[in-house]
């Protein structure tokens, strides 16, 4: 398996997006954005398609999308009541351009699909390099600002009263997403992205004791996840986004089953 | 001796657009001082605070902050946390969170001191490592004051924070914060609809009303001055 240069390409990739997931995955599941996470890949869906159509890379379409679009999400959704409406329109209004775009590039649906669902076989060493950057600089911006991060991520009222700047932390927070989600969607593709986003930090909650516990714990399990996701799909030939979900979904339910028994007891 | 005033408050007023809130408040409040804060809902008790806290700009007059600004520093402990039951956050690293600043990720040797010595104060010691969306009413409370005491603030403020605590719990956590008040000369705002606790517990009123403002020592606040407007 490891003779192919796709498939090494495609575990370094996988290895990136694993570590980057499980951290930020943390911060997404304590500051509720599941849904604008989900809302943040379609986006990128879109932001692909614009690349295609003008003649960019799609990961630099994705990049440009869902960087802009993440500071006006956090602007319009500021105030947690009109977030799930507001997420909700701009869901629409991406997944519609990015059909436009991509009819517009004249391209086919099988290449919509390794849009919204990934791609093994097209990582390149560049692509993996660009991904390295980019995360590297994510995991910069969370180790300094990580403190305030964590306070306004698990304590937002103590936050405020602190005084730290909560609103420019939540759009720096979601600038750091958006590119999480740009280099993550590259193998798990688009539609999925939030799989590795969401569930291995939801899963980690219930076991974890502490917050760094907690985010290693979604790390080990992203990369389970994408590891076995990358040798069955090689295996099989059955696209590594389905076995990457099946993996994450199983453990999450595991961790819910496990919680319900803890709770009865 | 007097006590120094660390906070002066003069002809302040918030006025919320076409609402005013409160208007040409005078108050000044010394060091080690305990007051309450009292009236009823809406009268502006917590737009008073968040002025205070630097959360709101005053419309009319202005605090002042004695001897300067960065010598008074807040600790506030509101009446509710939205804190996820699942969070796997112990009572000490909830604690832990309000040592900010521009630092490395983990707790330095100093700080998880300053942790364990508070913790130890507010009676948390033995429940250091459990969960605090697991902590009862009352263990919670004390986490957020510990929170809110871990970088040692000279004022503290307790916003309805003892509302939805049964009587028992209730006098432990006043009991704690007299106790707090006496050790470390800690000036209190005490925000409260309860007034045999305030009479017990502060030394001084300050009741906000519809039709206007009125201070005093807690023994000039009688229960027929409290009720003569409805003013809880």
């Amino acid at each position: 398996m490891f003779s192919y240069e796709f498939m090494r390409n495609a575990f370094a990739a996988g290895t990136i997006i694993a570590i980057i997931c499980g951290i930020m995955g943390v911060f997404v599941i304590a500051r509720n954005m599941s849904f604008l996470t989900h809302t943040l890949s379609e986006i990128g869906f879109s932001g692909a398609a614009f690349g295609v159509f003008a003649g960019w890379a799609p990961l630099n379409g994705m990049l440009l999308f869902t960087v802009v679009s993440s500071i006006i999400v956090g602007q319009l959704s500021a105030r947690s009541e009109r977030r799930e409406a507001a997420t909700s329109a701009i869901s629409a209004l991406f997944i519609g351009l990015g059909i436009l775009f991509l009819s517009l590039a004249n391209k086919n649906a099988s290449y919509a699909t390794s849009i919204l669902f990934g791609s093994v076989i097209g990582i390149s060493a560049s692509d993996v390099q660009q991904m390295l950057w980019l995360s590297l600089f994510v995991l910069i911006v969370v180790f300094v600002i990580y403190r305030f991060l964590k306070f306004d991520s698990f304590d937002h009222t103590g936050a405020r009263v602190k005084g730290l700047w909560t609103n420019v932390l939540s759009i720096t927070f979601l600038v750091l997403l958006a590119l999480s989600v740009s280099v993550a969607a590259q193998i798990v593709g688009s539609l999925l992205i939030f799989i590795l986003l969401t569930l291995p930090a939801a899963t980690a909650k219930y076991f974890a004791h502490t917050v760094g516990g907690m985010m290693i714990l979604a790390i080990a399990l992203a990369l389970i996840g994408v590891w076995s996701g990358l040798v069955l799909s090689y295996v099989t030939n059955f696209p590594v986004s389905f076995f990457i979900a099946a993996i994450e979904a199983i453990f999450y339910f595991i961790a819910l089953g496990w919680q319900r028994l803890q709770t009865a007891e | 001796m007097e006590r120094a005033p660390i906070l002066k408050l003069e002809h302040l007023g918030v006025t919320f657009p076409n609402h005013p809130v409160f208007s040409d408040l005078n108050l000044t409040i010394r060091q080690g001082e305990v007051w309450s804060i009292i009236g009823k809902n809406g009268v502006g008790k917590t737009t008073l605070m968040r002025t205070i806290l630097h959360q709101l700009r005053p419309t009319h007059g202005k605090i002042t902050y004695l001897p300067s600004q960065k010598d008074v520093t807040i600790g506030y402990v509101p009446q509710f946390r939205n804190i996820d039951a699942d969070y796997p956050l112990t009572i000490k690293d909830f604690v832990g969170l309000n040592l900010t600043g521009w630092k490395l990720p983990w707790l330095s040797t100093k700080e998880r001191a300053k942790v364990t010595k508070i913790l130890d104060q507010t009676g948390l010691k033995q429940l250091a490592k459990r969960p605090i969306g697991q902590a009862s009413g009352g263990e919670k409370q004390k986490a957020y004051l510990a929170q809110a005491l871990v970088e040692a603030p000279n004022l503290l403020i307790l916003d309805e924070s003892t509302a939805s605590l049964d009587p028992v719990t209730k006098t432990e956590l006043l009991d704690l914060v007299a106790e707090l008040n006496q050790r470390l000369n800690l000036t209190v705002l005490f925000v409260t609809h309860d007034i045999p606790m305030a009479q017990k517990y502060t030394q001084h009123y300050l009741m906000l009303t519809p039709s206007g403002i009125e201070q005093g020592p807690i023994a000039k606040l009688t229960t027929e001055k409290v009720w003569e407007g409805e003013n809880v």
